[in-house]
């Protein structure tokens, strides 16, 4: 037994010092825009060029915070733009995918095996590949220059519902025909049953969609004429246009791009326990 | 298949319906789960609209000639013609550049996803998490934040990161202008991508690994599995079959997007003498530099058709039906 444990536990120093400093170099990235956002004006044109920084100053945010003139749009309005786009794709993405993947799991009804072969196929769907007709539908609609421009395609999202279906399947079908022989409604058994058991997924499916709506640039370039209406991940996309040839602005690109990356961190942090409760469920079988 | 859903089944008729029967029987069960409907309108609707239409439309503007703002013609399959017979740049960069960026990233991302799964399950469960947080935090920061990074770490001269560092050690003489030579671009396109491919395919993969009987290693062992190669091959991936699936259409997926990666690096649409000109830029370039919209849409098409392919070889690896 003892010799078997300390077997376990070399393999497992080894292991642990390689693997080390193997993720140490993945998380390079992360530390150079880490230290790149903190870097005033000065230290980017060291020689030799440092990674870290040695006077850190908070100067490269308040220029994008504050410093809105030189720019026809401020910054604050691609920032209010990207929190308004992503909270209603959010709340939108969820609901939706909720109701439809309750009834997908749960009931039976004609053309049921064709969308959920639909859904299957288009778990594959990339937006980009077809990028021709979504513009000309967008602007048939007309909804070109609005938020819904922006939300409406991101409600369609298939991984969601595939994700939800798979979690809502494991909850017991007595549970939700108990509620029912108590008189709940269809509307109360999924506001008050299923959307609070399946919290985990809906976790889930938020760290998704909100990377994916957060990080998008397609909607800005494509959708949206207007500079007004335009979001933050546009904006940080139309910084580094321009840094190929220059140093100068990198410091700034850096802070934009940390601030791109601080809250996706946070919101998985929050949630990262429940994402794996909820992938162990959602494989296809 | 017996009615083990909420809905209770209508009861059986004796003898065959008529088709009118039939036809009403339909409709009472259409208006029985109406609520049904109700529930999947909003997602399909949207579904419909920003997916299935999109993807038809694809389909029928390829056989189309047309710029965006004149008469849409009908010119049958020439779009596919010149595109295999004509098109000199999609034949001798887009093409073999794709196959070798998508043979690397995908496959390769892939097997690299797994492998650093693995190797995580096997570190004790107290620092797991960190380790998780390092590998997933640059697909996390997506790739137009970590672009800033890129363009600093292979700036082309004496002050960018990578030649400095190269420099340092001797390996070069002078400075590479990693970005802009053709011979690098797509080198750094491929490290960029795999450094970004740990996404939620790699989530998967993990939990999958947690839902492993561990009982299965113990019967294993006792069967004669001598090596932990044996144990991956033999129980762990078996297994894990449902969350390797999910990944790897996961992959294609990802491997498909990473086509803006050229551009974010470069700064411009078309790379220099098309080095990283992927099958997506190139459908970018005729779409919204020169509008030739019917013959872009047939590209996608194939781009669309190539994909699906992907995905049935992935099901044909770790499905468990053969449906699509």
């Amino acid at each position: 037994m003892i010799r078997k444990l300390r077997r376990v536990t070399s393999f497992q120093v080894m292991l642990v010092t390689a693997f080390t400093a193997l993720a140490a170099f993945m998380s390079i990235p992360i530390i150079f825009i880490l230290n790149h956002a903190f870097k005033p004006q000065s230290e980017l044109f060291l020689f030799p060029p440092r990674i870290f920084v040695q006077d850190p100053s908070f100067r490269n945010f308040e220029i994008l915070l504050l410093h809105a003139s030189n720019a026809a749009v401020p910054f604050t309005r691609y920032l209010f733009n990207s929190i308004v786009v992503v909270a209603l794709t959010l709340v939108g993405v969820i609901v939706v995918s909720t109701m439809a993947a309750y009834v997908i799991a749960k009931y039976r009804f004609h053309f049921k095996g064709l969308i959920m072969g639909m859904i299957t196929l288009s778990l594959m769907f990339a937006p980009e590949t077809v990028s021709i007709p979504r513009y000309l539908i967008i602007s048939g609609l007309h909804i070109n220059d609005t938020y819904f421009g922006h939300i409406l395609p991101a409600l369609a999202s298939p991984v969601a519902v595939f994700m939800l279906i798979g979690f809502i399947s494991q909850i017991p079908n007595e549970l939700l025909e108990a509620a029912k022989i108590d008189g709940a409604s269809q509307l109360g058994i999924f506001t008050k049953m299923v959307l609070p058991l399946s919290i985990p997924a809906i976790a889930t499916i938020s760290i998704l969609t909100f990377q994916g709506a957060w990080g998008d640039v397609e909607p800005s370039t494509l959708f949206m004429q207007s500079e007004t209406m335009r979001t933050l991940a546009f904006y940080v996309n139309s910084l580094i246009s321009g840094l190929q040839n220059s140093v100068a602005g990198q410091n700034m690109a850096a802070a934009a791009g940390l601030l791109m990356f601080i809250p996706n961190l946070i919101i998985f942090l929050l949630f990262q326990k429940r994402v794996m409760e909820t992938m162990v469920h959602s494989g296809i079988k | 298949m017996n009615n083990t859903e909420l809905t209770p089944g209508i009861t059986k008729l004796g003898r065959p319906p008529s088709v009118g029967a039939k036809l009403r029987q339909f409709f009472a069960e259409i208006k029985r789960d109406a609520f049904v409907y109700v529930f999947l309108a909003p997602f399909l609707i949207c579904f419909l609209i920003f997916i299935v239409v999109p993807v038809c439309m694809a389909a029928l503007l390829g056989f189309t000639s047309y710029d965006g703002f004149g008469s849409l013609r009908f010119i049958g399959v020439s779009n596919y013609i010149t595109l295999f017979t004509q098109d000199v740049i999609f034949l001798t960069k887009a093409l073999p550049n794709t196959f070798l960026f998508a043979l690397i990233v995908g496959p390769g991302g892939y097997l690299l996803s797994f492998l650093f799964a693995w190797l995580i399950q096997q570190l004790p469960l107290k620092i797991r998490d960190y380790y998780t947080l390092a590998f997933y935090a640059p697909s996390m920061a997506g790739a137009v934040a970590l672009s800033v990074v890129w363009i600093a770490l292979f700036s082309g001269d004496r002050t960018g990161y990578l030649n400095q560092f190269l420099l340092g050690f001797g390996f070069i003489e002078n400075p590479i202008i990693w970005l802009q030579k053709p011979e690098y671009l797509m080198k750094v396109m491929i490290i960029v991508s795999l450094w970004m491919s740990f996404s939620v395919g790699f989530l998967a993969m993990l939990a999958g690994l947690q839902t492993v009987n561990r009982e299965l290693y113990e019967a294993g062992r006792i069967d004669g599995i001598s090596n932990r190669l044996q144990e991956v091959f033999y129980i762990t991936l078996p297994s894990m079959k449902p969350q390797m699936l999910f990944s790897a259409v996961m992959t294609i997926v990802g491997t498909l997007k990473a086509g803006s990666i050229s551009t974010q690096l470069t700064g411009v649409a078309v790379t220099p003498q098309y080095a990283g000109h992927l099958v997506i830029n190139h459908i970018d370039d005729y779409a919204f530099i020169r509008f030739e919209l019917g013959y872009a849409s047939a590209i996608s098409v194939m781009l669309l058709l190539v994909s699906y392919f992907a995905m049935r070889f992935a099901y044909r690896l770790f499905g468990s039906k053969e449906e699509l």
